[in-house]
């Protein structure tokens, strides 16, 4: 009698396998039908594979990981200052950047987000724009042109009606903005030409002021520098230079849920600690596939979970993801050996030979691999 | 302002809190203390969107696994 199909999918999930072996198992066994013993054969079978195919116990997966990440690593290019696919937007790529990703740099050296649109505006190109330009951070000279009048000694800012009305900002937003920041009353002689003076009439404070005014934020969200626009398939899609993941997910047409930053620390901050392990593997797969290398996954997969496990993003530097080693020897054979030794010799430390370096040292076997298991008689 | 439930993000899995008997099997079948698991921050974003959740509660998630299609993680609530 041929198990029902009910029957075999309970069964199956029981099985200690993967839930993509399971899908298999349940794809290739719908289409025929199975007894009960023949089931229990497939499935012995198969479990039996699968325990083959796994790691086996005290296999030093860390520092295979390092080498299957390592070796591609020496084959990267050195200094790659690459235009990413999108035109104009700059992105750090190749060993810089997976050297970044894995230093838990809290900034990186080229901060970008991917921003995708909601329904009609990521298929409607006036609307996609529409919803750059409220993002993108706008100064003066987006606006007009600013100059400096010597003999009257104020600042002459020059707006444009067209560019003004194209970006949704009127000239009273405009002079607010800018004495809110100023802290200087904004003159305004015609519908579009405002004038600051300084407090002092001296031709530096005029100069600071100039400079001042064009790093003042007219609009949109602050640190978003630029806003490129591109079609992927049959949506449009944002680009931006600069990162503010918490408040571009809150914009009208924005997707926040398909919206991401390359800004590691931003993602654990805005969206959890999984979702930045999640984001160090897209990351560091999309750097070395980039450049024309595989490694696998699971090496990735390893070292995310390390950087991750303890709640907060941790680097992985010279002394390995844990920092500093507990062992004296440990420590001492990697760099200045003597004051290690006389430090640990001072404060009395105990080395309980529990690491690898430390037995090497000592010539004991090492606790990996075989050296790893003991035999326990049984009474 | 609209509101979106961070667990809806495509990089953020599905996170769940464990009931005191689960807590136990868990830690039964792994063979570790509570304090053995992986951390997660009471301070992480994703769990101050979930109600109820104290110091010390285990949380599952259910991962998008490309090599497993899904996975089973659990962490630890700590402060």
């Amino acid at each position: 009698m041929s198990l029902s199909h009910k029957d075999l999918l309970k069964r199956i999930d029981e099985l200690p396998l993967l839930q993509n072996m399971k899908d298999a198992l349940h794809d290739d066994l719908a289409e025929v039908e199975v007894t009960d013993e023949e089931f229990e054969a497939i499935a012995r079978q198969v479990v039996e594979d699968f325990d083959r195919a796994q790691v086996v116990p005290c296999e030093a997966v860390g520092v295979v990981a390092a080498q299957s990440i390592g070796e591609p690593g020496t084959q990267m290019t050195m200094r790659t200052f690459h235009y990413a696919g999108v035109a104009e937007i700059n992105v750090t790529l190749g060993l810089p950047r997976l050297i970044e990703i894995v230093d838990a740099r809290k900034i990186p050296s080229t901060p970008t987000m991917t921003v995708r649109l909601d329904g009609e505006y990521a298929r409607d190109r006036d609307l996609a724009r529409e919803v750059a330009w409220s993002i993108e951070s706008i100064n003066i000279l987006h606006l007009g042109s600013i100059a400096t009048d010597l003999a009257e000694m104020n600042v002459l800012i020059e707006l444009n009606e067209e560019v003004m009305a194209q970006r949704k900002i009127s000239v009273e937003e405009v002079a607010e903005r800018l004495s809110d920041v100023t802290k200087l009353a904004v003159g305004r002689p015609d519908d579009y030409t405002l004038t600051l003076t300084p407090k002092e009439p001296s031709y530096r404070d005029l100069l600071q002021l100039v400079e001042k005014i064009k790093n003042i934020s007219l609009k949109g969200v602050e640190g978003i520098k630029r806003v490129v626009i591109r079609k992927e398939g049959d949506e449009y899609v944002l680009y931006t230079v600069g990162s503010v993941l918490k408040e571009v997910i809150e914009f009208e047409g924005v997707d926040p849920a398909r919206t991401k930053t390359n800004n590691i620390t931003e993602i654990a901050e805005v969206l959890g600690i999984e979702a930045a392990r999640n984001s160090i593997i897209n990351e560091a797969n999309d750097t070395l596939r980039e450049q024309g290398l595989t490694v696998d996954v699971r090496h990735i997969m390893l070292v995310a979970d390390m950087m991750t496990c303890d709640g907060e993003i941790k680097q992985i530097g010279r002394h390995g993801i844990s920092g500093e080693k507990v062992s004296v020897l440990a420590r001492a054979a990697f760099e200045v050996t003597v004051s290690h030794i006389l430090d640990a010799a001072i404060r009395g430390d105990v080395d309980y030979l529990k690491g690898v370096t430390e037995n090497v040292i000592v010539g004991q076997p090492i606790k990996l691999g075989t050296g790893h298991v003991q035999l326990v008689a049984k009474r | 302002m609209k509101k979106f439930a961070l667990q809806d993000h495509e990089l953020v899995p599905t996170h769940i809190i464990l009931i005191s008997e689960e807590k136990e099997k868990v830690l039964e079948e792994y063979g570790v203390g509570a304090a053995q698991l992986p951390k997660i921050h009471i301070s992480d974003p994703v769990i101050k969107d979930m109600e109820e959740v104290v110091v010390g509660d285990i949380i599952k998630i259910v991962r998008e696994s490309p090599t497993a299609k899904q996975s089973i993680f659990y962490r630890l609530v700590i402060d």
